[in-house]
């Protein structure tokens, strides 16, 4: 069965029509073309698909897309504004906190939930935050690192 | 252009790929649109560990609405492989382990051809399977590969027919028999590993399109797009000049993405519906068993020494466990061989090294490559030695370790490194001989140190090219064949390209993603930590050949020789006449002759190739030859760690590496690799791929299977570099990127033996087993729950 959901992704408006059993990630991916959010697993385990929903992370692939009828998604495509990095990005290029750069927007997004509900966390707190996105490059010190430093800057 | 950088090499320059990976702009194959046309392709896999297939029944499958295809084993019997070709490209006769590619479906959307796929009826009879690669190379062990003789191979691995053994390397240096007598105290053990994935986050992924006019291309998540080429066009009888590769920015290789593994299936099934693309995305599952995983180890040592500590013999058996095809293993049983003694000067040597067909998944390359699953024993051995005749384990390493111009176990003559550097750096990193002091009471600490080697390990003859083109403006862009896996290849390419020529970093694009086999130069594979080395060489010259053109033109210009000139910073300029030309037009466009009288030069572009042609053959029964290898990477680790005796649970510290790189191109992006591969290396010990007693996966997803997250990482990864430079390479450079996680393993069980005394022989560790190492008397282990929080009635 088809609905007709409405969202908004990265300010943008959008309706689409989706199938009843599609998930977010595949309506981002497949519909939109926003590439961004990856399929690691689809099962929720890697996290390469995290986007934020309503200021929260989700894995993509766990939300039905009919339930994000009426959300507010981000997407890394979104961080940059006015050509302007976002202070994490900034932070991930400047510590070499990117290798595949797989699993990398999934981190970002992760890192800026964190970031918009605790400004100055913790090093144990960060860790903490992406407990849920898997690294197999970077060994994710770099990552923390950027994390850290991008947060004495928001 | 405020912010350049002149000398680039040396230099930790930004990587030239960060930006777009921050972004989300970065493609992978799997974010490739190819609009309404594309059709999906799903797999059909084996469900048993051995067997023949003695009937397909397609005809369910097909009557599913928006089926468009369904191909088998019987549309292309024909064999895959590139160095034993010992596999179909979906099983013909037989099925080998649990996942193997049996049939492809082809349909309108991935829902349609998973739903189909489970309809197609494949009618087994099971044979007895073989799994532990030690049982399996004895006689009268099931049989996986009767054929086996009659399969090509190349020259240099010697399979034994009638046997599951497919590759059998033997090291013969000197005369254990005699030296045993000689040994003060010798040491033997058995030491082995599971197979493990290698997890990339990206899972294989391609798309394949076989046109009616015969060109067949295929884009796919590869660290070989040439070998995958030249193997799909032997197999499919296609010509290499109509087969197309083209790869984007790969999600994690490690060496699973090496070679070929379901490319060739996706070709054929694009085949059966030729003009239309084809799609197949391997989920989480079938990549950790239906791709490539490490192989399995089980390892024999018995290793001596004399009363002064000095190592007199090693006397070692290999036998890895290949999974059901070998192609890619048998090069790793072989190297395996050729480095038998790990990285110490020993004067007496008996290796045999097997790869074995079991019925578990295929064994193929990893980062390490063979290194990581020998040393997981020989560090642990040292350690052993060194304890037995009363020596601090890191002065056992400084006293046997390899040492340039040493003749090694092969009869090769080491090239230049320093092993004594590296142990020295990490020892004082880790605090050698401080006292290790538990945080608290129900704790036991322990330091642990590891030593490695590893060699590119490849055919004799593995080339790369390169081009340097410039662009009205100076900028110029560089064309290599490379693969982007994370590690950095292309800053690294920028950097060279910008220090041969003398212009400033930011001049320099990098013209490689996707590495297309119709456009890119030759490269013949991303592995083996090869890339730095072998395409810098050929990006140097290139670049030298691109300034060489340039200099030529200006000093024509000026009338002055070109041994005078030099471009520093972007501007050619003349130590004689102290004349300065900019780049700027002159690239593209040339110079006038006085008077405009005609012009000189022409746009620049510049070739380059490098191909080792200096590695000899070894003799089959002996293990010896002038020069098995091109160079080795040596390094060593350290590791700082604590045990909860009450729990058995393992918190690592710190890890300290240092790793003789010759010439650091970017030293923060060796610092990068350096500590990625310590936390893979970590990770690793802690991994391993269970199956049931028919060979069926019990953990093939995240859940199931851990790899390290952000909560188990150390607080502190320190590294080190060392620099002796390589003859050969560019600038003294040599490769970093898989020895970072090679002795990692056994510097963990080595420091786990200094906080417990305990030798843990078997991988992986777990909280588990550490715990009941602790515990030998037994626990009684209760699920009553105490009187206060059961619920009340």
């Amino acid at each position: 069965m088809l609905h007709e959901i409405s969202l908004t992704i990265n300010g943008e408006a959008y309706t689409v029509a989706v199938r009843s059993h599609q998930t977010l990630l595949q309506v981002l991916r497949d519909q939109l073309g926003i590439t961004s959010p990856k399929r690691g697993c689809e099962n929720g385990e890697c996290g390469a698909c995290t986007v934020l929903m309503d200021g929260l992370p989700v894995n993509s692939c766990l939300v039905l897309a009919p339930e994000a009828d009426g959300a507010v998604i981000e997407t890394a495509e979104g961080l940059s504004k006015e050509g302007e990095l976002h202070p994490l990005q900034k932070a991930f290029v400047e510590h070499n906190a990117v290798q595949c750069g797989f699993c990398t927007p999934g981190m970002l997004m992760s890192a800026k939930a964190l970031l918009d509900r605790n400004p100055h966390p913790s090093e144990v707190e960060i860790r903490e935050a992406l407990v849920g996105n898997l690294c197999r490059c970077t060994g994710y010190l770099r990552i923390i690192e950027a994390i850290e430093d991008a947060s004495e800057q928001v | 252009m405020s912010t350049e950088t002149g000398s680039p090499v040396g230099k930790s320059v930004p990587r030239v790929d960060a930006l777009e990976k921050v972004t989300g702009s970065a493609r992978f194959v799997d974010d490739l649109a190819f609009g309404p046309d594309l059709l999906h392709g799903k797999i059909v896999h084996s469900p048993i560990a051995h067997g023949l297939i003695k009937s397909i029944d397609i005809s369910d499958a097909l009557a599913v609405p928006g089926v468009k295809a369904i191909v088998t084993g019987q549309d292309n019997p024909t064999r895959l492989g590139l160095y034993l070709k010992d596999r179909f490209i979906f099983a013909y006769d037989r099925v080998r382990y649990v996942g193997e590619s049996v049939a492809g479906v082809v349909a309108v959307s991935e829902e349609v051809a998973e739903k189909a796929a489970a309809l197609v009826r494949v009618e087994y009879e099971e044979l007895e399977p073989a799994f532990d690669p030690f049982e399996a190379a004895k006689p009268g062990a099931p049989l996986l590969h009767p054929e086996l003789g009659s399969y090509d191979h190349v020259n240099f691995i010697f399979p034994e027919p009638g046997t599951n053994v497919s590759e059998h390397f033997k090291l013969r240096k000197g005369s254990v028999e005699d030296a045993w007598p000689q040994c003060a105290v010798i040491v033997e053990g058995t030491y082995t590993l599971p197979q493990i994935q290698h997890a990339p986050i990206e899972t294989h992924a391609a798309i394949a399109r076989w046109d009616v006019s015969g060109e067949v291309t295929v884009w796919a998540a590869s660290q070989s797009p040439f070998a995958q080429r030249d193997l799909l066009a032997q197999s499919l009888d296609v010509p290499h000049g109509n087969l197309r590769v083209i790869s984007p920015y790969v999600g994690g290789g490690f060496g699973g993405k090496a070679g070929i593994s379901m490319e060739a299936n996706v070709a054929l099934m694009a085949k059966a519906v030729k003009g239309r693309p084809v799609k197949v995305h391997m989920t989480r599952e079938e990549e950790f068993i239906a791709t490539n995983v490490r192989q399995s180890l089980v390892a024999t040592y018995k290793i001596g020494c004399d009363a002064d500590g000095t190592l007199l013999a090693m006397e070692v058996a290999y036998y890895f466990g290949g999974g059901g095809y070998n192609d890619y293993g048998v090069n790793i049983a072989r190297a395996a061989g050729y480095s038998c003694t790990g990285p110490y000067d020993v004067p007496n040597v008996r290796g045999d090294s097997y790869c074995v067909y079991t019925n578990h998944p295929i064994g193929s390359a990893m980062r390490g490559f063979g290194m990581p699953e020998i040393h997981w024993g020989i560090e642990q051995i040292m350690d052993q030695l060194a304890t037995k005749i009363g020596m601090d384990p890191a002065e056992f390493r400084r006293r046997n370790c390899v040492r340039t111009g040493d003749t090694i176990l092969t009869g090769m003559t080491m090239p230049d490194v320093d092993l004594p550097a590296c142990i020295d750096k990490v020892a004082q990193a880790i605090e050698w001989n401080a006292p290790a002091r538990p945080s608290s009471p129900g704790k036991k600490r322990g330091r642990g140190i590891a030593i490695m080697w590893k060699a590119p390990a490849m055919p004799p003859n593995p080339g790369s090219s390169a081009i340097v083109r410039f662009n009205e403006d100076a900028t110029l862009n560089v064309y290599v064949g490379a693969q982007e896996l994370g590690q950095g290849a292309f800053t690294v390419a920028a950097q060279m390209a910008a220090e041969a020529l003398g212009v400033p970093y930011e001049w320099v694009r990098v013209s490689a993603n996707p590495v297309d086999t119709k456009y890119s130069p030759y490269e013949w594979q991303t592995v083996a930590s090869r890339i730095t080395w072998s395409m810098g060489n050929a990006v140097r010259l290139a670049a030298l050949e691109a300034r060489t053109q340039i200099l030529d033109i200006v000093a024509q210009y000026w009338g002055e020789d070109p041994a005078d000139l030099d471009i520093k910073n972007g501007v050619v300029v003349s130590y004689e006449s102290e004349r300065e030309q900019p780049l700027k037009n002159m690239v593209i466009y040339g110079l006038p002759n006085e008077n405009f009288e005609g012009w000189q030069g022409g746009p620049i572009v510049g070739t380059g190739k490098f191909m080792p042609t200096y590695v000899t053959g070894l003799d089959p029964e002996t293990g010896q030859g002038t020069r098995a290898v091109v160079h080795y990477t040596v390094g060593a680790q350290a590791v700082d760690l604590e045990v909860d005796d009450e729990t058995g649970a393992i918190d690592i510290l710190r890890i300290a590496s240092a790793y003789d790189v010759g010439k650091a191109i970017n030293p923060d992006l060796v610092m990068t690799q350096i500590e990625g591969g310590a936390v893979h290396g970590m990770s690793s010990a802690f991994e391993g791929l269970r199956f049931d007693e028919r060979g069926r996966p019990l953990n093939d997803s995240f859940v199931d299977y851990k790899i390290a997250t952000a909560m188990d990482v150390p607080g502190a990864i320190h590294g080190d570099i060392v620099e002796t430079p390589l003859e050969d390479g560019p600038w003294g450079a040599r490769g970093v990127g898989e020895h970072v996680m090679v002795q990692t393993a056994p510097a963990i069980a080595n420091a786990l033996y200094a906080a417990t005394g305990i030798r843990f022989t078997d991988l992986p560790l777990s909280n588990e087993k550490v715990y009941l190492a602790l515990h030998p008397e037994g626990v009684e282990l209760s699920c009553e729950l105490p009187e206060q929080v059961r619920p009340s009635r």
